[in-house]
């Protein structure tokens, strides 16, 4: 914060906002307003005894509300979670609180982070503020949706298969996927936790950074985390990409990709040529099969990792005296889970099963490797690669709602970063029709520093950062 | 050996264990206290072992250590890298529904796998065969209100839930309940001797027990409580079985619980097929790897095993290799004899004394050794006591049951109850002379045939009690029929 205003006024005006636009957004499902305030009042408290705050102090945050926050609602927009609260912190929670942030409420997600469009809430749709008749993206719609309507500052979503970058390119807003291993997962509630990582959803390509930097760094508690010096991502932020080589995949822009999203990211393209780095097309052979690989691992995993939702220890339960343990489990979870859930679960239980894990769970984590040695190749050659976010443009609420196969297609840019644990980070490259159009920075693992640089020099020789949704305040 | 057949050669069992790594202090990922016993339900928890969601495992290496040096003591080949999987399936002891694991299929890589030992059975040396050794977390004890099946109502205790517990598989080697029974008991002292599990514990050493006989289907008794009820349940299994295809009726394939109270075996579910667990890579926790230096230095630390303790107390108090074998499968058994032998007393008596009226007597009252209050200074008192020739062999035989139970001196326990030996010739005298008159019959058998003075000596023993010295009773008998003798031949 720059100290021009406190944390009180800066919060308030966040609600102010919320006021004014929530009923029309719905990019949250719980709203912390009191403890918001209680909390930015201990931050101007300091301020003013002269103590030395964080580096977010008063900056209001909206967390995804699959992130554990001790004490408030985290429901994963679930039924089966709708009264779970939470009796710990997860360590990115604990990150942002010893940094003075301020938390102001929990956002929209599909349930369980599985969706493309954040229509798959329990708590109904978030609505894109660029037009709210179209889907904010999805899973961390809410997030997104959020910090582009100027419900927050700051907000962390999650990021499997580019639940991150496709709601911030939808909302036009900066997404980042760190690296697996880089920020750590407890208190994440999973979904498929050899892909997922938690990561910042912010305005600009500097607040990205400035959150990435707090979140991330080793966790004893989580096994997967990554020992490996904390660092200052805004550090990286030079307005400078000369001698920088990009690679563009010509996979990407072959089947599905609209031509306007093409169009936009080739000017992109020539923006950054332009600016002193170099570019030359290449290929990832094994892109094809990375989405269906995808979706066996993910929803393999999601199968074991939902199995916990028995309504024995928390959340949602059907408590009925004629019902043995079994059929409780069952009832409960008929009644606690929505459909693409339970499409999930079951498309994952078989694909685990015997005779068929050879066929297809194998063969999908062999496929994982091929497109991890492919961006492995490319990485020898380039600094980024540079690939659109997603295929299309922010589509109507409603009209991929009953073709999951549809709405799965839409993953096929993000995901592959997922599945070769690389990082990603999406920035705006222009708008078609009022809507906005992503264009994905692409890093090998670890190289965080270099995609930020690369899209803070572009936002900063591009008008797009200022450009803001037409939503006025009632 | 002849065998019908329903024998001996026709039954085969194959033993999954599930051990308890008790000398841990926490959990096997977590760092919630692994000192369940006796204390409040759920009060010993975490969002990790609870299964909160966004938990997150961490595994705990000493755990890793102590499995490891099972597997070196079981002879188990060791890969260089190991990893856990989860065991998917639904119970309500599982606090998320799957148990993180390993396998040795699907890609899995065991902790450790195709090991062996060697149990003593009838004087001879046979191998069970050891398929894996390998780490899994404890699901929460379950807590019924009477019986499985009567219970109105399941509590959930999920203190137990994320203990380590090793499990120990067997090839089905062993043929016999009492097979099964020495096996285990051998295990249990290995794990003892490694300082890993306190098999004492209630509920630390459980099993799963497969059996087929006549090349019939394979029955499976899950979740026997502990190692002494293993050869009970599987003695009535059997029988169960055997009586079922002495009918003409043939073996389901099945799942049997073992009731304890009742000493039967319940249908659990009958198995059309194997259960599927749905294994997979658990990859919340990183793969472990197993260097070789780190086996070095944990083989460097081994503490000295039965095998090799068995061998050192043939050699040092050259005890013949049979009385080494039954003290060593033990581990408390042992460690007793050896405190016995240094406080001075001869190794073959201590051992005599063990092996047969000790265990007998810890046999009769269903207890453990370490159970008791017995102590090595007792026995060590109570044979000084004979040497010395307070008591007799019989009077000591008499009050070990009593020392046993209340941990009492044998000193006092004799002196309490009167039962010093009596060895003044006066008072013996006296007391052959009223045996003589009391049973003039048996006293004329005598006179003619020698053999009939034991029955004179019987008599005195229970006149005394067992207190008469029966060397010095003999000589005195002996000169009491001699003196008749004389008497009778010079009138
Ligand atoms: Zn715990």
């Amino acid at each position: 914060m720059t100290g021009e205003i406190s944390a009180v006024e800066c919060v308030s005006s966040v609600f102010q906002r919320i006021r004014e636009v929530e009923d029309r957004v719905h990019a949250f499902i719980t709203l912390t307003e009191e403890l918001a305030l209680k909390k930015a009042q201990e931050v101007d408290n300091k301020v003013s005894r002269g103590e030395k705050v964080g580096k977010l102090a008063g900056i209001p945050i909206a967390i995804k509300d699959n992130i554990c926050t001790e004490g408030i609602r985290t429901t994963c927009s679930s039924k089966m979670l709708c009264n779970f609260i939470p009796p710990y912190d997860a360590t990115v929670v604990q990150r942002i609180k010893e940094e003075d942030a301020v938390i102001i409420g929990k956002t929209n997600m599909d349930e369980f982070a599985m969706g493309t469009s954040t229509e798959l809430s329990y708590f109904g749709p978030t609505h894109n503020p660029w037009e709210l008749s179209r889907v904010a993206g999805g899973s961390s719609g809410g997030s997104a949706a959020a910090v582009a309507a100027g419900e927050a500052i700051l907000a962390l979503g999650s990021d499997t298969g580019g639940s991150i970058r496709c709601p911030a390119s939808f909302c036009s807003v900066v997404g980042l996927k760190p690296t697996y291993g880089l920020v750590s997962r407890f208190g994440l509630i999973a979904y498929a936790n050899s892909l997922e990582q938690i990561g910042p959803l912010a305005r600009d390509v500097y607040d990205c950074a400035l959150l990435l930097s707090v979140i991330a760094g080793y966790d004893p508690k989580d096994s997967t985390s990554v020992n490996i010096p904390q660092k200052d991502y805004t550090r990286f932020l030079a307005n400078d990409i000369r001698g920088i080589k990009i690679g563009v995949p010509k996979e990407y822009f072959e089947v599905g990709t609209d031509p306007s999203v093409a169009k936009c990211l080739w000017n992109g393209i020539t923006k950054l040529e332009s600016l002193g780095a170099s570019y030359e097309e290449t290929s990832l052979p094994n892109l094809a099969y990375s989405l269906p690989a995808y979706y066996l691992i993910a929803m393999a995993e999601a199968s074991s990792n939902l199995a916990r939702y028995d309504g024995v220890r928390y959340g949602f339960r059907v408590d009925r005296d004629d019902l043995d343990w079994s059929e409780a489990f069952s009832e409960t979870r008929r009644i606690g889970f929505g459909t693409e859930v339970k499409r999930r679960i079951i498309l994952g239980t078989y694909a685990l099963t015997a005779g068929y894990y050879n066929r297809y769970y194998l063969k999908a984590l062999k496929i994982r490797t091929l497109i991890r040695r492919d961006f492995e190749r490319a990485f020898r050659k380039f600094d980024v690669l540079i690939a659109p976010t997603m295929p299309i443009p922010p589509f109507k609420i409603g009209e991929k709602i009953n073709d999951p196969l549809a709405m799965y297609m839409c993953d096929i840019d993000t995901v592959p970063v997922n599945l070769a644990g690389c990082c990603g980070v999406t920035v705006t490259c222009n708008f078609v029709n009022g809507l906005p159009i992503g264009m994905q920075i692409i890093g090998k693992p670890f190289d965080e520093g270099a995609i930020l640089r690369v899209a803070y020099t572009f936002e900063q020789n591009t008008p797009f950062k200022d450009v803001r949704p037409p939503l006025r305040g009632r | 050996m002849k065998t019908d057949r329903f024998g001996i050669e026709s039954v085969k069992i194959g033993l999954e264990a599930h051990c308890q790594l008790t000398s841990l202090k926490t959990k096997l990922f977590c760092s919630c206290s692994a000192d369940y016993r006796g204390k409040k339900p759920n009060t010993l928890v975490c969002p990790v072992c609870l299964g909160i969601p966004g938990s997150l495992p961490v595994l705990n290496l000493r755990a890793v250590e102590l499995a490891l040096m099972v597997a070196l003591a079981l002879n188990c080949k060791i890969p260089n890298e190991t990893f856990f999987f989860r065991k998917n399936y639904y119970y309500p002891d599982m606090s998320k529904n799957f148990q993180i694991s390993q396998y040795d299929r699907a890609g899995g890589n065991p902790l450790s796998v195709d090991g062996s030992v060697y149990i003593r059975v009838d004087h001879k040396r046979k191998k069970i065969k050891i398929r894996r050794v390998h780490l899994e977390e404890d699901p929460a004890r379950l807590v019924y209100t009477g019986t499985i099946d009567a219970s109105p109502y399941t509590l959930i205790d999920y203190n137990r839930s994320g203990v380590a517990l090793l499990e120990i598989v067997t090839d089905p080697d062993l043929s016999s309940p009492r097979e099964a029974r020495i096996f285990l008991q051998k295990l249990r002292s290995i794990l003892e001797h490694l300082g890993v599990s306190n098999g004492g514990l209630e509920g630390a050493m459980r099993c799963d027990a497969n059996i087929s006989i006549i090349g019939g289907p394979r029955v499976e008794i899950k979740n026997i409580s502990s190692f002494k009820e293993v050869e009970r349940a599987l003695n009535f299994e059997i029988a169960r079985q055997k009586d079922l295809v002495s009918k003409g009726i043939s073996v389901k394939q099945e799942t049997r619980h073992w009731d304890e109270t009742r000493r039967v075996t319940i249908s659990l579910r009958i198995k059309e097929e194997e259960q599927d667990y749905r294994y997979f890579p658990e990859l919340d926790l990183i793969p472990i790897n197993i260097t070789k230096s780190w086996l070095e230095q944990l083989k460097s630390k081994m503490p000295e095993l039965p095998d090799a303790r068995r061998i050192r107390l043939t050699k040092e108090y050259g005890l013949p290799s049979y009385d080494a074998e039954v003290l060593t499968s033990d581990k408390s058994l042992a460690d007793f004899f050896e405190s016995c032998v240094k406080l001075g007393k001869a190794p073959k008596t201590v051992s005599n004394w063990l092996m047969t009226d000790v265990l007998r007597c810890l046999h009769n009252f269903n207890l453990e050794l370490t159970e008791t209050k017995f102590t090595p200074e007792q026995l060590v008192e109570m044979i000084t006591l004979i040497e010395d020739g307070v008591i007799s062999g019989k009077i000591a035989k008499m009050i070990l049951p009593e020392m046993i139970k209340t941990g009492e001196s044998p000193r006092l326990i004799v002196k309490e109850r009167g039962l010093v030996k009596i060895s003044g010739r006066e008072e013996l005298q006296l007391l052959i002379g009223q045996v003589c008159e009391e049973n003039p019959d048996a006293v004329k058998d005598a006179l003619k045939d020698e053999k009939a003075i034991h029955f004179l000596i019987g008599k005195l023993m229970q006149k005394t009690r067992g207190r008469a010295d029966p060397k010095l009773a003999d000589e005195l008998i002996r000169a009491h029929l001699a003196l008749l003798k004389s008497r009778v031949s010079t009138p």
